[in-house]
């Protein structure tokens, strides 16, 4: 049973409770108001976020934007990040993406659990865990891309966690397992061919996040002495800073593109299967009921 | 064969608490063995998380009760951690994570309210433009950031100037961009997207049916703020201040680039000191300092998981 907000948002009761913007008029108090409100708070956003955007570019001068990609090390250590972050995306996926879809069927008292855990790198300070890092792990790793490829995992985690669980409540798995299993499908093939499939927006999501984040992250690259983009286009900075800035806008720019085409794909792919709006960390499911827990 | 009888039974019982878990082994092993078997499950993640996150942590809290040229038992690194200029570090640490979380938290929690509440044409791409555009900006920082922000806001940069054209000196009335407010709201950028972020979900548990039956009741939108949606979103939004507390208390590289050291906060004092740039053979007054950060973190996330439960109430 949907909720009356759910007929509302459908149909001709949406055009009785909610009037077009042109001719909202005072009749209706909370819906006329309200888009006032919002476009102010968006607007301010939206200042906030691009201004200094537009002042960086300004700055740097659009001809810097073109020497970015003939610059002495720009291939090198984007090479390197782009290694970091497959390497970074594999471990994730064979060791989040099981561990999520198991807890949500087997361990669901679990959830909450793994969310808090899986936040603490966003609080735990990058500088002591590097510290701690280095003192820990293997000669053999220091200073090589594979410690940080371990360790972005790590830090990955808030977001690969949080958008593999998103995608994982989007969907009915109990009901797509138990299909599966009265099908004759053992625990793998439920996985690959029942599970994966229906996680595309999701895993998508957060390999764009990792590689977000590999392309960003410099405290622990620094530190551990590999000279990923990131820790290049600081190096870049001290000889040219409007060449390092240009770099950084245009990863920023291709990794946000990268990820709104994903989530656009995604939601088209959805609204064909039934399933809900995936947004990276949230889904909106397509019907809601009042009954649901 | 029990697998199918299991199987069977189970689909009527949907909304039940032990609905779905049909592939249930069958009760050949007794309770407590057959937890432990399920929870062989997450053995992977759980050995990665200690190597990768907690092993690192505690070798690092070992060491600040370690001297760094002997490696002795000492107090004394702690006791340096706690005085004088270190200690002016964990004061602004504080105030600057303070403002960096509050203003943030807030500002977010408005954006993220007003593209989920977002309907009609255009809605989807809006939210779907933001929540992208927040999980890239959450990743941004470090010298590309503090030159965003010098470009736009130093006392020479172009929003200064447009903002002098129009009769608004921002550097005469007492702001800076170097300064720990001038900081915090360079923080902003990274905090604001991370707030959106981590409170959308909690936003989703607000179910349209408790507005409507307020609304039934004769509530306003205030009373329905005052009495249903913000006692239900309260929990949510503090533990989410709580993530965010965390997350400027711990950032570095922004910090580095834009002050260059001027403002004495615990993260860059703990790069300094470990990076031996200050005194050589000081690196586990370093470890000290990360103490006190990890104790003050542990505290924010002690709070964030039982207001996560307080907010489990009613927001699942």
């Amino acid at each position: 049973m949907a909720t009356i907000n759910d007929y509302a948002t459908q149909g001709w009761f949406a055009r009785l409770r909610r009037m077009p913007p042109g001719n909202a008029g005072a009749a209706v108090s909370r819906s006329g108001k309200f888009p006032v409100w919002r476009w102010v708070i968006l607007l301010i956003a939206g200042v906030y976020f691009l201004l200094p955007l537009y002042a960086a570019i300004r700055f740097a001068g659009v001809k810097a934007f073109g020497s970015v990609f003939t610059q002495p090390g720009f291939g090198s250590s984007l090479w390197v990040s782009i290694q970091i972050a497959a390497m970074t995306w594999a471990i994730t996926m064979v060791l989040m993406v099981p561990t999520t879809i198991y807890v949500h069927l087997r361990l669901p008292a679990m959830r909450r659990f793994l969310e808090s855990i899986t936040i603490l790198p966003i609080v735990i300070p990058p500088i002591v865990l590097t510290v701690g890092v280095l003192q820990v792990f293997p000669i053999q790793l220091k200073a090589t891309m594979w410690l940080l490829g371990i360790e972005y995992v790590i830090l990955a985690m808030p977001f690969a966690y949080r958008a593999i669980d998103a995608g994982l409540r989007s969907i009915d798995l109990k009901t797509l397992t138990e299909a599966s299993s009265n099908l004759g499908g053992g625990w793998l093939t439920t996985m690959w061919r029942v599970v994966l499939p229906n996680l595309g927006t999701s895993l998508l999501s957060s390999t764009v996040l990792i590689v977000a984040l590999c392309l960003g992250e410099f405290t622990m690259a620094s530190l551990n002495l590999v000279t990923t983009f990131p820790v290049w286009i600081v190096q870049t900075d001290q000889l040219d800073a409007n060449i390092s800035v240009s770099a950084s806008i245009i990863a920023l720019v291709v990794t946000w593109l990268f990820l709104m085409l994903i989530v656009t794909i995604g939601s088209h792919r959805g609204r064909r299967t039934g399933a809900g709006e995936v947004n990276l960390f949230s889904t909106t499911p397509t019907t809601k009921t009042i009954g649901e827990s | 064969m029990a697998d199918t009888t299991e199987l069977v039974t189970a689909p009527g019982s949907q909304t039940g608490p032990g609905a779905g878990r049909v592939s249930r082994r069958p009760a050949r092993l007794p309770k407590p063995l057959r937890a432990v078997v399920r929870l062989a499950g997450i053995v992977p993640f759980a050995a990665y998380i200690i190597i990768g996150l907690f092993i690192p942590l505690i070798a690092v809290l070992i060491g600040a009760f370690q001297s760094s040229s002997t490696g002795a038992w000492t107090f004394s690194n702690i006791d340096i951690a706690a005085h004088g200029a270190y200690l002016k570090g964990f004061e602004n640490s504080l105030e600057l994570s303070l403002i960096a979380s509050i203003i943030p938290g807030i500002f977010g929690l408005l954006i993220a309210y007003a593209i989920f509440t977002a309907k009609g044409r255009g809605s989807t791409a809006l939210r779907q433009m933001v929540i992208t555009a927040s999980g890239v900006f959450a990743n941004f920082g470090g010298v590309p950031l503090a030159f965003l922000f010098i470009s736009s806001l130093a006392s020479t940069a172009l929003i200064t100037g447009w903002l002098n054209n129009i009769g608004v000196n921002l550097y005469g009335h007492g702001f800076t961009l170097f300064d720990l407010f001038g900081v915090a709201v360079v923080y902003m950028y990274f905090q604001i997207p991370l707030m959106v972020l981590i409170i959308l979900p909690a936003l989703e548990g607000l179910r349209p049916a408790w507005r409507e039956a307020a609304e039934n009741l004769g509530a306003r939108s205030w009373s329905y703020w005052r009495h249903v949606g913000g006692p239900v979103l309260m929990p949510s939004f503090l533990s989410c201040l709580m993530l965010l507390f965390g997350s400027a208390l711990s950032a570095y590289a922004t910090a580095a680039a834009l002050t260059g050291g001027t403002i004495a906060l615990v993260p860059i004092q703990i790069g300094n000191l470990l990076n031996g740039n200050v005194v050589a053979g000081q690196g586990n007054v370093g470890k000290a300092l990360s103490l006190g950060l990890v104790l003050i973190i542990s505290v924010v996330m002690v709070l964030y998981v039982m207001l996560q439960r307080r907010a489990a109430k009613w927001l699942r």
